[in-house]
């Protein structure tokens, strides 16, 4: 039995657990330093964990989103800069896997993904069009068998770590703006030339650095179905999913923390309850939403998969949205509650009650893909959309 | 009815080229239609047709061409004539 075959034999949780144990040794330093989570992303590779989601004949373990997004929430109670970071590795590979069947070139990417564990980021974001996953500026340029890209590209998180990026553009240079492909370069195909810094609040380690980004690869690199249908089947719902996953971690971590905090008052003070219990009971129902929440969105999810029809209705985009906007929201005031318990112990960095990182962190959850640009693509649905009024339905 | 479906897009539907130059089975999406404004399309065929759009037409396929918006309205009219 080879190294990688023992570790395999293992189930996803155990292994994602160990990651999260190597990951959660440097979660402070790597917000403090706003450095690439190297050593969760170390960790997750060792495990064999970046190809899980590709088939087996592509040397994955064709396991479901919902098995990655558990691997996601393992990881944001240790760390959440290599969940996300994880977390947007897999949205990428579930639009491969799902997106570039019978292609060759993209069968035969996936074997390396899972033999060599590449972590493959995206460049959506453009100047003059902003986080409008919808819309590219930049024309990929196909010359015979090569295609060539320039992309002023605002965000590519850990764009400077990854081995390959998926990158929108317009199909041909006449193309209308909505009118994308996707394709995925190779770290020696492309250069990146750095245009801004990312110096933020909360989930430092993303590195999520502005580019000029440059490629030239074979056009048999450009994914075969058009974006439009992959972000409206898989990546939309994929990217809710799966970040309210890991930020499910963040807020249940930070619940843990106070849940501790008001134990070790307990302990000090027997037969009185602590003054923080009835927050912390509060703090529970309202990560047990979010939790209900995500595992219902990720039932759908998967009762769906592969229908393209059901993927493509609208009551399926409005429940995914209303996933993103619930997790989003909800954390915050769970981790604001946390914080009320915990005191200055929890507003200091350093004591095993901090929340700082995990609060600022969780403030990015309402601006990746903006909840105000979200909430009006939803109001947009409910003009015409009728309400699933049913409990199970 | 094709024509008026024409009609409407061009009134509602945002395209970034006249509507003229665009074929009956052509992909909407891909000549710019927005989801925003297939929703804007979607309420004025209801307002003509005093009709609703029933819940398994309200996808993206529905409205991906002239022609998909026709074959809805037809089954949709055919719905309400039986």
């Amino acid at each position: 039995m080879t190294a990688a075959a023992k570790i395999t034999a293992l189930g996803l949780a155990e292994r994602a657990k160990r990651a999260a144990k190597a990951a959660t040794e440097f979660a402070d330093r790597v917000d403090v330093e706003g450095r690439f989570p190297a050593e969760g992303m170390e960790a997750l590779k060792s495990e064999r964990l970046m190809g899980i989601m590709i088939r087996p004949e592509f040397g994955g373990e064709g396991a479901s989103l919902t098995e990655v997004a558990d691997v996601c929430a393992i990881l944001g109670q240790a760390c959440a800069a290599t969940a996300m970071t994880y977390a947007m590795h897999q949205i990428q590979i579930a639009s491969l896997a799902d997106y570039a069947v019978g292609s060759a070139w993209h069968e035969a990417f996936q074997r390396r993904i899972c033999a060599e564990q590449l972590l493959i980021a995206s460049a959506t974001s453009e100047a003059g069009i902003g986080g409008n996953l919808r819309n590219s500026l930049c024309a990929i340029e196909v010359d015979g068998d090569t295609a060539r890209l320039t992309k002023d590209a605002t965000v590519i998180s850990y764009g400077a770590n990854a081995d390959a990026i998926m990158v929108t553009s317009r199909r041909h240079p006449d193309a209308a703006h909505s009118d994308q492909v996707a394709t995925i370069f190779l770290k020696d195909q492309y250069t990146l030339e750095q245009t801004s810094k990312w110096d933020t609040l909360g989930m430092r380690g993303t590195c999520s650095d502005g580019y000029i980004f440059k490629a030239e690869a074979p056009a048999e690199q450009i994914l075969p179905r058009p974006f439009a249908e992959i972000a409206a089947q898989s990546m939309l719902a994929v990217s809710h999913l799966l970040w309210g996953s890991l930020w499910y971690g963040i807020a249940a971590d930070a619940v843990a923390r106070a849940q501790s905090f008001v134990k070790a008052a307990a302990r000090k003070s027997p037969g009185q309850v602590p003054p923080g219990a009835l927050r912390l009971a509060e703090a529970s129902s309202l990560l047990q939403l979010v939790k209900a929440n995500v595992v219902a969105g990720l039932k759908q999810f998967e009762g769906c998969k592969g229908d393209s029809d059901a993927l493509n209705a609208m009551s399926f985009s409005v429940a995914m949205n209303n996933i993103k906007i619930g997790t989003s929201q909800t954390i915050l005031e769970i981790i604001n509650h946390c914080m009320l318990i915990c005191g200055i112990a929890g507003y200091k960095n350093g004591t095993p009650f901090s929340l700082g990182r995990h609060l600022r962190d969780a403030h990015s959850a309402q601006l990746m893909i903006s909840n105000d640009r979200i909430l009006g693509n939803t109001s947009t649905m409910l003009l015409v959309n009728k309400q699933d009024t049913s409990l199970l339905g | 009815m094709k024509q008026t479906i024409r009609t409407l897009l061009a009134k509602h539907g945002n395209l970034p080229v006249s509507i003229e130059d665009v074929a009956d089975g052509a992909d909407l999406y891909d000549t710019g239609l927005s989801s925003f404004a297939s929703v804007q399309v979607m309420l004025a065929l209801e307002e003509e047709f005093d009709i609703e759009f029933p819940e398994h037409l309200l996808n993206r396929k529905s409205f991906s061409s002239v022609e998909a918006i026709e074959a809805a309205l037809t089954e949709i009219l055919e719905d309400q004539a039986a």
